[in-house]
């Protein structure tokens, strides 16, 4: 802590959902991001699960990282802690929502498992400890990150159910043509870089 | 384990069901790391080491592994071996594993490493899972060596850091850009896409 970079959280929120997309702009989350996108529904679904881990993992990560592992010296075993943490973490919110919010439950619970192993989720922790904010520079990137993921993942959903059953030359079929898609939304994303800046 | 068996696998895991191409596994990092080739090489070493050691790993325990927390135990073998390589890679090339940056540790959250561990090595013996994970590892590093070799030609001009750029063409920006890279691996996979489609109807279809 301490040396936490002097950047407005406001800033780094926008820049999390636009210029810098977890998804479009630093290729985290890709496997669920071209596998479950061909329907709105589902898509919106996960992005909803997504955002919601995001949060609670991030925070929790932060706060372990710097009043546990810190102190202790268990720097170099953050890769292993950070996934635990993300793995009970997950588990905890499904059987929360499970409990209290049974409809979001029956909404979101099959994507819960898939999100432990959502690369997007540690890598945001990771993010956080490389560029070193502080909590609440941490809190809003996670929040930002993940309403970016769902805003894309949503998006490319829209995007392939309107290309459905449409003719395509052979082979172009599937995940070709989404990684296609991708590029040019991510080549439209390109458009919000500068606007803000973090790094 | 017997020299054809070798054959058979290095043929599966790097061609006909190569991980990135036809399963589409491990995309995260393959365009993350592909604008230069030296780091691409990098991390596909450090895939490699770390597949084929977890699959190896996990086999070795396979019996011991009880099956309903199995995949919080591989996700632990696996992250053990991964910070192994992160703190080797720190200590002897240091710029390379600052410019990876995060996705060093997100080789954790690589799907090849888990669909190796789930699909082979949890039920195969120690040495034939170590060879997988080392085919099917080398598949991923063939994929982002070519991957990284265009993006670097074209968008800063050199190869491995040495200018190539003799014609003096303008280099293309956006090739350093993230939407490049989606575009080439969405322009290999229809390629491969292709080519599997023409074998398998001129093969009678004989292999899957």
């Amino acid at each position: 802590m301490g040396s936490a970079p002097a950047i407005s959280p406001l800033v780094i929120f926008l820049a999390s959902i636009f210029s810098s997309n977890m998804v479009l702009s630093n290729f985290l989350g890709m496997c669920s991001f071209i596998s479950v996108s061909s329907e709105y529904k589902t898509a919106s679904g996960l992005g909803k699960a997504v955002a919601l881990v995001m949060v609670f993992t991030t925070i929790l990560n932060w706060l372990i990282y710097h009043y546990v592992m810190i102190p202790l010296g268990l720097d170099y075993l953050r890769y292993l802690i950070f996934i635990i943490v993300i793995a009970a973490t997950v588990q905890i919110i499904e059987m929360v929502m499970d409990r209290y919010l049974s409809d979001l439950h029956m909404k979101l619970g099959i994507f819960l498992p898939l999100i432990t192993v959502n690369c997007a989720i540690l890598g945001i922790s990771l993010f956080m400890v490389i560029r070193s904010y502080g909590f609440l520079q941490t809190l809003v990137f996670g929040l930002g990150s993940g309403l970016g993921w769902w805003l894309a993942i949503a998006a490319l959903a829209a995007i392939r159910e309107k290309m459905a059953g449409k003719e395509l030359p052979r082979g172009l079929e599937g995940p070709a043509l989404t990684f296609i898609i991708t590029g040019l939304m991510a080549l439209a994303f390109v458009g919000f870089s500068g606007m803000f800046v973090v790094m | 384990m017997k020299k054809g068996a070798i054959k058979a696998l290095f043929r599966r895991n790097v061609w006909e069901e190569n991980q990135v191409l036809r399963q589409i596994l491990g995309i995260c990092s393959l365009l993350a790391v592909t604008n230069l080739v030296s780091n691409s090489l990098v991390m596909g070493g450090g895939l490699i080491f770390s597949v084929a050691l977890s699959s190896f790993t996990i086999s070795l325990l396979r019996e011991y592994i009880p099956h309903r927390v199995r995949m919080i135990v591989q996700t632990l073998i696996i992250a053990s071996w991964v910070i192994l390589f992160d703190i080797i890679l720190k200590a002897v090339l240091p710029d390379i594993s600052r410019a990876l940056g995060p996705y060093i540790g997100l080789i954790i959250t690589n799907c090849i490493i888990m669909g190796r561990a789930e699909a082979f090595a949890q039920m195969n013996p120690p040495v034939e899972s170590f060879f997988d994970g080392v085919f099917a590892g080398l598949g991923y590093t063939i994929v982002l060596v070519i991957i990284a070799v265009i993006r670097e030609f074209l968008g800063f001009g050199t190869f491995f850091g040495i200018n190539v750029n003799f014609v003096g063409f303008q280099t293309w920006t956006i090739m350093v850009m993230p939407p490049a890279a989606f575009f080439i691996i969405g322009v290999m996979i229809w390629i491969v896409n292709n080519i599997m489609a023409r074998k398998q109807a001129s093969g009678g279809g004989k292999r899957g």
